[in-house]
């Protein structure tokens, strides 16, 4: 009898334990970013960032030349990157919902919105896993956690931020897309979004959400999990490709202004 | 040195020299009484192949500065007081993870929204607070344009040398004034270092940029190297100048940047009146040129600090000399420039105390 | 020569800032030390303005000063603020055109020239400014008048040549009526 390769690891994956808990997809994600990284054979040439959260030490996992970046600054630091590093370079920034979606909202947005050729891993669990279960700016409303033990009130603490919503009214982002890690199929389908993301990369903004469990921060087991990130979390996160390039939702339309200025105004005062 | 005096404002001399030393990233955000460097920035950068980039905010464009120097490249922001609190996480981050960066500070007065006339209150902040964490920045204080040029083109080599930030500490004054420089032939810009993050060749391990070491031992160990360079600042790059000392006075007057040459003035005057006086200016902020304070304090008994501010170089001044020499303080805070008539008067009066 | 220094101050616009350059480039051009200090901020915006300069054969301490050897003011609010602040045998040089005759300190040297009128019939309502320069100059030699000539026409090279002559013009007129004066 022949033994067949089913699966083996992406040597982009270092060979090493993940300190994920559990059911955690953070790992999945990790997987499929290191694989895309693989296959489009750009090992050598991409940089990553890592965020503040459970995956800060995603460069002990993916093999390649890391930054570990401040809470909710990594579409700054790859903005750094992307701007001092040679064209031909992959830069991405691997985020998670509290630090892209609350603290670093204002880096992510005008990272969008600058077209920064960069790819944002986007993983939204719904909680804040590292620190213990707080609420997330992607929250579900009546949703428990440890910030919001009688459920998430939107009316107090407003409701749960669609990210890819958001930033699909900007101009500049060239591939806008979530999908979901809850099923194999879906985990097939992520991969897709990942590789389109990488290729359009060097085109412009490129963000991938993947709607991602949190077994522990949620206290559900790791098949529990799945189910309700299906059950909750895909109706209001609805799975879909928001932006591909040159498909221009009306509200993001550019718009071109009349720049002519009235030309009897003020003349310079002589000058050096 | 190209030789020719051209007429430069402060801020625009500024950036001029960090081209010059081979800088071709600047990111920044707009603030009073800084704009002048953003500005020719975005002019110039195009002009030389580099790149200008508007952040949303300080906290983004120090963590641009972050991305960059990751890569080696040359790099700086500036700005002033308030967003230097901003900027506070990032130039710890910097620290930790070891990288180089020139950060420009030109003061304006505090706190909170303060208002944008020149000050000196980030003194403390720069030498000692500014952001969390054990940790040091080499930081400049220019006096003049031209040693804000001069300064400049070795900010980015202090800040390589020690893959530490480095500060160029100056105020509304030093920004908003034009003065004859000469600037120094531009370099070209440096190859990237050997640590920098470009991407792993598939002969090294990859090259990892942090700050975080979750086993308390490692991070002592970490921060143990990082005051090992801490030392050999302290030992290398203290810089003072004394003026009006050989004379060995008994009054010698301690400021730094714009009021040190403001006391220049005064003291001058007051030589002019009989009264022996020098003046003691640090050059370095941090690492805080203590010989040579003590070597002037040797001859002088008294010595009057004078800031644009409540008092914050007194304090290390006093830390330096102990209690044996009595050193006094005069200041003006919220952004009120001390005359050299003031000046004058502080000085006459430590004769007369003495 | 000693250190002499002078406030120019006005509403923003009307170009003080440009001519305490135009006056510290001249000294610099001279070999001498010269430093041009502008007040900055929301009052730049249609306020007043003012700039210091400074200028010796020796290194330069302060840029600012609090009794200026020279002022020029252009307007009401200027003269008002700078008139009391003048050294004792300084020179205050008045816009007449738009600062009313009024009394002045007797220590000081007043000289009073209708500076947009001068400027209008010069060709530029706009050159009020130069000639100012050209009436604070006739009283205070610090820089040759020749130097500041070619830095007018250098400032609007490349811009309007008529402009520049203009200005030129008023810089011109603001000497003679200034040399009048006295």
């Amino acid at each position: 009898m022949t033994e067949a390769v089913a699966f083996a690891r992406t040597p982009v994956l270092t060979d090493s334990y993940m300190h994920y808990c559990p059911g955690c997809t953070h790992g999945t994600a990790h997987r499929l970013v290191a694989e895309v990284i693989d296959e489009l054979g750009i090992q050598d040439r991409t940089v990553g960032v890592s965020p503040v959260g459970c995956a800060v030490l995603a460069y002990n996992y993916i093999d390649v030349d890391f930054l570990e970046a401040a809470h909710g600054r990594a579409p700054a630091a790859a903005t750094g990157l992307r701007r001092t590093l040679p064209a031909d370079r992959y830069v991405f920034a691997y985020q998670g919902d509290g630090d892209l979606a609350s603290i670093g909202m204002a880096e992510i947005l005008h990272a969008a919105n600058r077209g920064e050729k960069i790819t944002v891993v986007f993983i939204n669990n719904a909680i804040y896993g590292m620190t213990g279960g707080q609420m997330a700016p992607t929250t579900l409303p009546g949703m428990r956690t440890t910030t919001s033990p009688q459920g998430r009130d939107s009316a107090d603490s407003g409701h749960p931020i669609r990210v890819c919503e958001l930033l699909d009214t900007l101009v500049a982002p060239v591939f806008l897309a979530r999908g979901t890690l809850s099923s194999a199929k879906g985990v097939l389908k992520a991969k897709k979004l990942l590789r389109r993301a990488f290729e359009l990369q060097h085109q412009g903004f490129t963000l991938v959400e993947l709607l991602s469990t949190c077994p522990t921060g949620w206290g559900l087991t790791p098949g529990d999990s799945l189910a309700w990130l299906d059950r909750n979390m895909t109706p209001f996160f609805p799975i879909r490709t928001f932006r591909e390039p040159g498909a221009m939702p009306p509200q993001a339309d550019p718009y071109r202004p009349d720049l002519r200025v009235r030309d009897d105004g003020p003349t310079d005062e002589p000058e050096e | 040195m190209t030789g020719e005096r051209q007429l430069f404002k402060g801020a625009e001399a500024i950036a001029e020299a960090a081209i010059r030393a081979g800088c071709r990233h600047f990111f920044g955000y707009p603030i009073t009484p800084q704009n002048e460097i953003p500005e020719y920035m975005a002019k110039r950068m195009p002009e030389v192949g580099g790149t200008y980039l508007q952040a949303e905010s300080e906290l983004a464009s120090i963590h641009m500065v972050f991305g960059g120097a990751s890569t080696g490249a040359r790099v700086m922001t500036s700005s002033s007081s308030p967003g230097l609190s901003l900027m506070a996480e990032g130039a710890s981050y910097l620290v930790g993870a070891e990288l180089p960066a020139v950060i420009v500070n030109i003061m304006r007065g505090g706190p909170g929204l303060g208002d944008i006339a020149p000050a000196q209150g980030d003194w403390a902040m720069m030498t000692r607070g500014w952001g969390h964490g054990d940790k040091r920045y080499l930081v400049l204080c220019p006096s003049t344009v031209q040693e804000a040029v001069e300064l400049m083109a070795q900010a980015f080599d202090l800040a390589e040398k020690y893959r530490n930030p480095v500060v160029l500490l100056g105020d509304g004054l030093l920004g908003q004034m034009m003065e004859p420089v000469v600037f120094p032939e531009a370099i070209a810009v440096p190859d990237p270092p050997g640590w920098a993050a470009r991407g792993k060749p598939k002969d090294r391990r990859r090259v990892i940029i942090r700050s975080l070491y979750l086993d308390p031992a490692q991070l002592e160990t970490h921060v143990d190297g990082l005051f090992a360079k801490f030392a050999a600042m302290e030992r290398d790059e203290p810089r003072a100048e004394s003026w009006c000392c050989q004379d060995r006075p008994p009054v010698v007057v301690c400021a730094f940047g714009t009021v040190a040459r403001i006391a220049r003035t005064a003291i001058a005057q007051a030589r002019a009146e009989g009264l022996p006086v020098g003046l003691w200016r640090p050059i370095t902020a941090w690492p805080f040129a203590a010989p040579s304070l003590r070597e002037v304090a040797r001859h002088a008994n008294r010595l009057l600090c004078i800031e644009m501010s409540k008092g914050q170089l007194v304090d290390d001044v006093r830390a330096v000399l102990g209690p044996d020499h009595a050193v006094a303080f005069w200041g003006r805070a919220g952004g009120v420039v001390p005359t050299v008539e003031d000046m004058l008067a502080q000085i006459r009066a430590q004769f007369a105390q003495a | 020569m000693a250190q002499h220094d002078v406030v120019m101050a006005g509403f923003g616009g009307q170009g003080l800032m440009a001519i305490g350059k135009l006056l510290a480039k001249a000294a610099m051009c001279e070999g001498r030390h010269v430093t041009w200090l502008p007040s900055y901020g929301p009052e730049m915006r249609g306020g007043t303005a003012n700039c210091v300069v400074v200028v010796d054969d020796a290194p330069i301490g302060s840029p600012f000063v609090q009794h200026a050897q020279a002022a020029l003011v252009m307007n009401r609010p200027s003269f008002d603020k700078f008139a009391p602040l003048l050294a004792p045998g300084g020179t205050i040089v008045v816009n007449g055109s738009l600062v009313d005759d009024l009394p002045v300190r007797s220590d000081v040297r007043v000289v009073r020239i209708a500076a947009n009128d001068l400027a209008a019939r010069a060709g530029s309502a706009k050159a009020a400014n130069m000639a100012m320069l050209g009436a604070y100059l006739a009283h205070c030699p610090v820089v040759r008048h020749d130097t500041v000539r070619d830095h007018i026409a250098a400032a609007f090279a490349g811009k309007n040549s008529a402009v520049g002559e203009a200005n030129v013009r008023a810089f011109e007129a603001g000497l003679a009526a200034a040399t009048r004066a006295t």
